[in-house]
């Protein structure tokens, strides 16, 4: 396996992992400072891929011509792309590659996993393990992004788990053991589906190849271009279903999608401060990636079958994980329903994608087609944007809400208020970090919160019309913890507290502050490389 | 680039406050002078800038007749490249970019003019405020926000400036965000105010959002000139049934009646308008930006600009009027009535001020159901100069009886003296002092400086404030021929009365507006009367003044009392004069003596060309000039047979009270108690869903089929051990076997999770790894293999549910 751009991205945070688990157990601070250094490397790393990937100068890589030629009708083009032998018994190879999609997913979670580690200075019991296992998180997850082959897609889609585990089962809250054993099994349980799936269809298609597979499953067509056969005498249609069944269940139970979402609360609620910065800001994603990448376009009629009763989940998200958020007294609890929230504009974006998509396609042509494809090229666009938005203020508020406990030892809403006399700093970043989470237009919340209303109108208005209840309540519980953490007057038990936020939370936030802000007001420096992406996956 | 060409300059014009809030609050919070130095000439050069645009554009008499004829450029003119939010190939990208035509030149004029007096009075009436960082930079992001609006060429970044005003507001009227709702005398605390704004107006705005959404689906663009140039694209607008074919409405018809929801909110229009009245919690100064410059122009703004695809498929002329216009007649006429009848029984200065603020907008959006696009804009202007007047020239008194309590009082020993000098933003003292002099019952009732009934005979002491306050309240309440507010009232009454013959709308909404008029003439002469006329009727009265030369207070009060009465000249002077570039030519005396004069370009000539075919100029009309004189008569004879010929005393009843009845009185007085029911049929019922939600359905129902299904997997578990122990025992080590062995083992453990997930980890791997090699070896018998690979997944699932389910017990 020679070691290429991608490859080494992917495994550098490991290797960092392994320097900082074998560093003296006496130089706590050492182990952080190296493990702060390997993801700021890798953040380097992903700030030069997005740069040479929006510039086109990607390098070609070294893929062969006959799979060059296989995923020619794929819907994905991808570039810096790598091959090498892996396992060659199962038709799995090592195939990493990038496209607007996966750089732009690869930018949030090296973006925030310094951020985390830098917050994780905090943390004094077991600095080394904790800090390795942030940067084992990230390997996981830029492996999954970076995976074009099922199989190995499918060993970063574990990966990304175990870190979690460690990190709530072991630095959690009170409740640590429900939460950590809840989110594992209820991922592990989803996980096991998917594994039983991309098996079949690796053996259905001979290939494990994600994008030979885009560019001749969905087509009924297995890698040496003959129709697709399933070895026991079972109806195609029916296993395809089933195929879906488990995919969907997978990446719903990750996003999550309502009603999969209650494990998210806890896990959250119990998780380090910041380990719910990366399982809001990226873990969450993986789910959304996988709708995007795998499941709409290898399963394009069943998606378009299940479109309106995802439109459906979507909405039921958006509602009542605003209702819930807004019933919420647990400061923290309170931002993690906001991810159900917010996370269900995303799957209300890939919903309107999902329900074009087939026909598209197809070749099918609209009654109003020049509407139906900006609105679906919207809806795609704001689903991906909303997926690194989100990322951005979810783990803004996390932060905060990690400050804030962290001198307060208490998330109590009804503990606080007038909190703003007492911390004014404290108190402009989190009403900004909140107007971000609130959507307020010209941060960057906003922009993909339009683009998946204006793009999924056409295709479910009154879906989109029964979200606005929702996007009018996540105004009221926005405002109900700005109100009870900073408004009303000033309880005097904390007079005399330290509650005013400290520097180096400053210096987390910060890149997360001016980076909503530079994206709400020039959405284009994402958008285009987001745009490229939708623009070929939707017009092929 | 050339930034001062008029091109350019529009993009400048906001951004003068925007750097002034972000000095301010990255920088130079900390210091006063500062601070009040950075936003008065940020504000000072955007006026500048704003008046160098306005000239040139008004030299033009035919701005934006043509396609192009207009100011402006977009962000692809200065970065390249595709715009501001791609999508798609080709020319889909939204463009973000400013304009200046005939209505945002006029605004330009208004707006940065009253913010600049705004911001003069500020000083000093926020002279010895505490958090004056804060202020001046929540006014600074206000004001740019406000002109982002103005400036914008298409709906979204209009939006944008919409919403960040939002959250301006939402931020000056929480302002004073520490006091508790038992500190105020009405039992409102500010930041329950600030909510209310905010959510009341959100509700409005995520309607708003859907008219944007569906009109970008229709035309794939929002900029203005786009949309309203193009013919072709206004009738198909008009002709496509809406979506669903909802109540029957055109596509145009449904996007117009949403957006124009959002200016119900915005604009506080009935039923939304309950916002409006609790946001004099922040600050005076900030009540006239909300209520004159910004935020409430802004909806009207919006449906003026809009007024294209609101009125797509309407023909003025032969009195046929599209959905949206009939919603905003009936709405608006609704909202003056009802409005201005509330506004007759307030107590509170500015209370009376909010509904009127209220009744008068209803003024203008009814005008635009009518198709009186330039009788609407007119009223928009003159309103802002006279009620930035009247709120200004309110807290001015505020402020005087404030300063006549400390005087009156200040033998009592209360310290009142020594607190003066920090104790000075009346707001704040308002409610202090009801709640302190309410624990002194040596005083008698509740001291409350914002009540008028605590007032009279102000003139004496402050002449120059009472002189512009009847100036203004003579505008607002349309005093013939002198005064602003008459001409742009007396215009919308002549578009009512012209559509009256060919739409029954027309003679409603006349109806309506008249009747509403000479309730506005009543309590506007209710108002001046009882501050300024009359005796005294508390010492706080008799000794109200900005400051007292002859105690020798110091120039430093001098300064302040003159940066808040300078504001009030400016702004009385545009009261009376703003009006005379709308009269129109054939106006008897006075219109040939303007055109005689030079003021023959009037505002309504000039702002039409910022549509493609404005609708048309009712020919003028003696009998809705009559009208206008007769309502005026009216009103001022009513308020003065009530309040001017027997002197009102304290502790009476109003005598409004004693004519309508003390029933109908509570009722007004009351605001026809539509907060409580808000608050019962909405608020709370929604509160407690939230609440109780996460309880019920996830806690409960969701996670309660969870810890089933695991509870039910633990019991088939065990039944499957068993099975395994006795049945299968012998036949093999088989997997399953190894596994029952290692959960028997491992079972009683509670806390060796990290063990179990070891242990599990180790026999997916086992698992994964043969399956695999068994398949890639023998693919031929995939099916069987299949076979077990579930059979494994089955028992790995119930082994792992039967654990959480332990898990789950001991969680709990």
């Amino acid at each position: 396996m020679t070691l290429d751009f991608l490859t080494l991205l992917t495994f550098l945070p490991m290797i960092g992992a392994g320097v900082v688990i074998v560093l003296p157990r006496s130089q706590k601070n050492l182990a952080r400072l190296v493990a702060l250094a390997f993801s700021v490397v890798v953040l380097g790393m992903a700030i030069a891929l997005f740069a040479a990937y929006s510039s086109g100068t990607c390098p070609e890589g070294n893929l062969p011509q006959e799979m060059r030629t296989a995923a020619a009708n794929a819907p994905f083009t991808f570039a810096c792309q790598h091959v090498a032998e892996f396992f060659p018994l199962l038709n799995s190879k090592w195939h990493v590659g990038v496209d607007g999609l996966s750089v732009a997913m690869i930018l949030l979670a090296a973006i925030l996993t310094p951020l985390s580690i830098l917050i994780s200075f905090e943390v004094t019991d077991h600095v080394h393990e904790h800090m390795a296992l942030f940067l084992f998180l990230e390997m996981g997850v830029i492996g999954l992004f970076v995976a074009l082959d099922l199989l190995i897609f499918f060993i970063f889609w574990e990966i990304g788990l175990v870190p979690m585990y460690f990190l709530i089962n072991y630095w959690g809250g009170k409740d640590r053991q429900y939460a950590s054993f809840k989110f594992f099994l209820y991922t592990m349980a989803g996980s096991l589906g998917l594994l039983l799936s991309l098996q079949l269809i690796g053996v259905m298609a001979g290939t494990m190849d994600i994008p030979t597979l885009l560019a001749t499953f969905p087509r009924g067509l297995n890698a040496a271009g003959q129709p697709l056969a399933f070895p026991f005498s079972a109806d195609l249609s029916l296993v395809k279903a089933l195929i879906f069944a488990a995919f969907f269940v997978a990446f719903a139970v990750k996003v999550p999608i309502f009603p999969f979402h209650t494990w998210l609360p806890d896990a959250h609620t119990e998780a380090p401060t910041a380990g719910s910065m990366l399982l809001a800001g990226i873990l969450l994603k993986l789910g959304a990636y996988g709708f995007l990448r795998l499941v709409v376009p290898l399963f394009p009629a069943e998606a378009q079958a299940f479109a309106p009763f995802l439109a459906a989940l979507a909405v039921g998200g958006i509602i009542f994980g605003a209702l819930a958020a807004w019933g919420m007294n647990d400061f923290k609890r309170l931002v993690a329903y906001s991810s159900v929230n917010h996370m269900g504009f995303v799957v209300l974006g890939i919903a309107a994608f999902a329900a074009v998509y087939n026909s598209l396609l197809t070749g099918a042509t609209f009654e109003n087609d020049e509407i139906v494809r900006r609105s679906v090229t919207m809806a795609t666009n704001g689903a991906i944007l909303q997926m690194f938005t989100h990322g951005l203020s979810s783990a803004g508020m996390f932060l905060l809400v990690g400050a804030l406990y962290h001198k307060a030892h208490t998330r109590d809403l009804r503990e606080f208020g007038g909190l703003f006399a007492l911390a004014p700093v404290y108190g402009g970043l989190l009403l900004f970090t909140s107007m971000a989470s609130l959507g307020l237009p010209g941060l960057a919340g906003f922009v993909s919160e339009f683009q998946v209303v204006a793009g999924s109108w056409w295709i479910f208005p009154f879906w989109v019309a029964v979200a606005m209840i929702g996007l009018f309540l996540t105004g009221a519980y926005i405002l109900k913890s700005i109100r009870a953490v900073l408004y009303g007057p000033t309880n005097p038990h904390w007079r005399g507290h330290a509650l005013e936020i400290e520097f180096r939370e400053v210096l987390a936030l910060s890149p997360l502050v001016v980076l909503i802000l530079i994206t709400g007001l020039y959405p284009n420096w994402i958008v285009e490389i987001i745009n490229q992406t939708v623009t070929r996956l939707l017009g092929s | 680039m050339d930034w001062l060409n008029a091109n350019f300059l529009p993009w400048l014009i906001p951004l003068p406050p925007f750097i002034a809030f972000a000095a301010i609050v990255l920088v130079a919070g900390r210091s006063r002078a500062a601070t009040q130095i950075i936003a008065l000439s940020a504000m000072a050069i955007t006026w500048l800038l704003s008046f160098l645009l306005v000239l040139r554009a008004f030299a033009i008499s035919d701005l934006g007749k043509y396609s192009r004829g207009i100011f402006g450029s977009s962000l692809s003119d200065i970065l390249g490249g595709s715009g501001w939010l791609v999508n798609g190939t080709g020319n889909g990208a939204l463009n973000m970019g400013v304009a200046v035509d005939p209505l945002s030149a006029v605004m330009l004029f208004m707006v940065p003019l009253v913010m600049m007096m705004i911001f003069i009075y500020s000083l000093g009436y926020m002279a010895n405020a505490e958090r004056q960082a804060r202020f001046f930079a929540y006014m600074s992001l206000f004001a740019g926000a406000m002109l982002t609006l103005v400036v914008a060429d298409n709906l979204l970044l209009l939006f944008i400036g919409w919403e960040v005003m939002g959250l301006c507001s939402y931020l000056l009227i929480g302002f004073w965000y520490d006091r508790a709702p038992q500190q105020e005398v009405d039992g409102v605390a500010p930041y329950q105010a600030a909510m209310k704004a905010f959510m009341t107006t959100r509700a409005a705005d995520v309607i708003m959002l859907i008219g944007i959404a569906y009109l970008w689906a229709m035309t794939g663009t929002l900029n203005f000139r786009e949309i309203f140039f193009d013919e072709a694209t206004l009738e198909r607008l008009a002709t496509t049934p809406a979506v669903g074919g909802f109540l029957g409405l055109s596509a145009a018809g449904l996007i117009g009646i949403c957006i124009v929801i959002g200016t119900v909110g915005k604009s506080a229009q009935f039923p939304l308008h309950i916002w409006l009245p609790d946001a004099m919690k922040g600050p005076t100064p900030v009540s006239a930006m909300i209520h004159a410059a910004a935020m409430v122009s802004a909806g009207v703004y919006l449906i003026i600009r809009m007024f294209p695809v609101l009125s797509a498929g309407a023909n003025i002329e032969e009195g046929l009027l599209s959905a949206p216009m009939v919603f905003m007649a009936v709405v608006g006429g609704f909202t003056a009535i009802f409005a201005a009848s509330i506004a007759v029984a307030q107590n509170d200065i500015k209370k009376v001020l909010a509904y009127s603020t209220i009744s008068q907008l209803g003024f203008m959006v009814a005008a635009l159901g009518v198709g009186g696009f330039a009788a609407a804009f007119f009223h928009l202007i003159t309103h802002a100069f006279f009620k930035a007047l009247l709120f200004l020239g309110s807290g001015s008194v505020i402020h005087g009886m404030e300063h006549g309590h400390h005087v009156a009082h200040g033998h009592h020993g209360h310290g009142h003296e020594a607190a003066h000098a920090e104790d000075d933003h009346a707001e704040q003292a308002h409610a202090e002092h009801a709640h302190a002099e309410g624990d002194h019952k040596a005083h008698g009732a509740v001291f409350d400086p914002q009540d008028m009934r605590n007032m009279g005979g102000l003139i004496r002491t402050m002449p120059v404030t009472a002189v512009t306050f009847i100036i203004g309240g003579l505008a607002l309440a349309g005093a013939p021929l002198i005064t602003a507010g008459f001409w742009s009232k007396d215009e919308i009454l002549l578009e009512a009365w012209h559509l009256m013959g060919k739409n029954p709308i027309g003679l409603l909404v006349l109806a309506l507006l008249a009747l509403a008029a000479v309730l506005t003439t009543l309590y506007t002469f209710r108002q001046i009367w009882l501050v300024f006329f009359g005796e005294p009727r508390t010492e706080a009265a008799r000794y109200a003044q900005h400051y007292n030369p002859a105690r020798g207070e110091g120039r430093d009060e001098a300064f302040n009392s003159a940066t808040m009465t300078i504001p009030l000249i400016v702004l009385a002077f545009f009261a009376i004069f703003a009006g005379f570039v709308g009269v129109n030519p054939s106006f008897p005396i006075v219109g040939p003596l303007l055109s005689a004069l030079g003021v023959e370009k009037p505002l309504i000539l000039y702002i039409k060309n910022a549509l493609l075919e404005p609708p048309p100029l009712p020919d003028f009309n003696i009998l809705p000039v009559l009208l206008s004189f007769a309502i005026f008569g009216v009103g001022v004879y009513a308020g003065y047979m009530l309040y001017a010929r027997r002197p009102y005393a304290l502790g009476q009843a109003d005598p409004i009270e004693r004519v309508i009845g003390a029933e109908a009185y509570r009722v007004l007085a009351n605001k026809y108690y539509i907060d409580e029911l808000y608050e019962r049929a909405f608020v709370k019922p929604m509160q407690r869903i939230a609440d109780g939600y996460s309880r019920v359905v996830d806690r409960g129902i969701i996670d309660g089929i969870l810890h089933l299904i695991a509870a039910a997997a633990g019991r088939i578990g065990d039944v499957m051990r068993e099975f395994n122990r006795v049945v299968i025992d012998g036949v093999g080590d088989g997997i399953p076997e190894a596994i029952g062995d290692a959960a028997r083992s491992l079972r009683p453990v509670q806390t060796g999770r990290v063990q179990q997930y070891l242990l599990f980890s180790l026999s997916a791997a086992l698992v994964v790894g043969a399956n695999l090699v068994f398949l890639a070896a023998l693919p031929s018998l995939v099916v069987p293999a299949l076979l077990v690979q579930g059979g494994i997944v089955i028992v790995l699932v119930l082994f792992f549910s039967s654990s959480g389910a332990q898990a789950t017990g001991s969680g709990d």
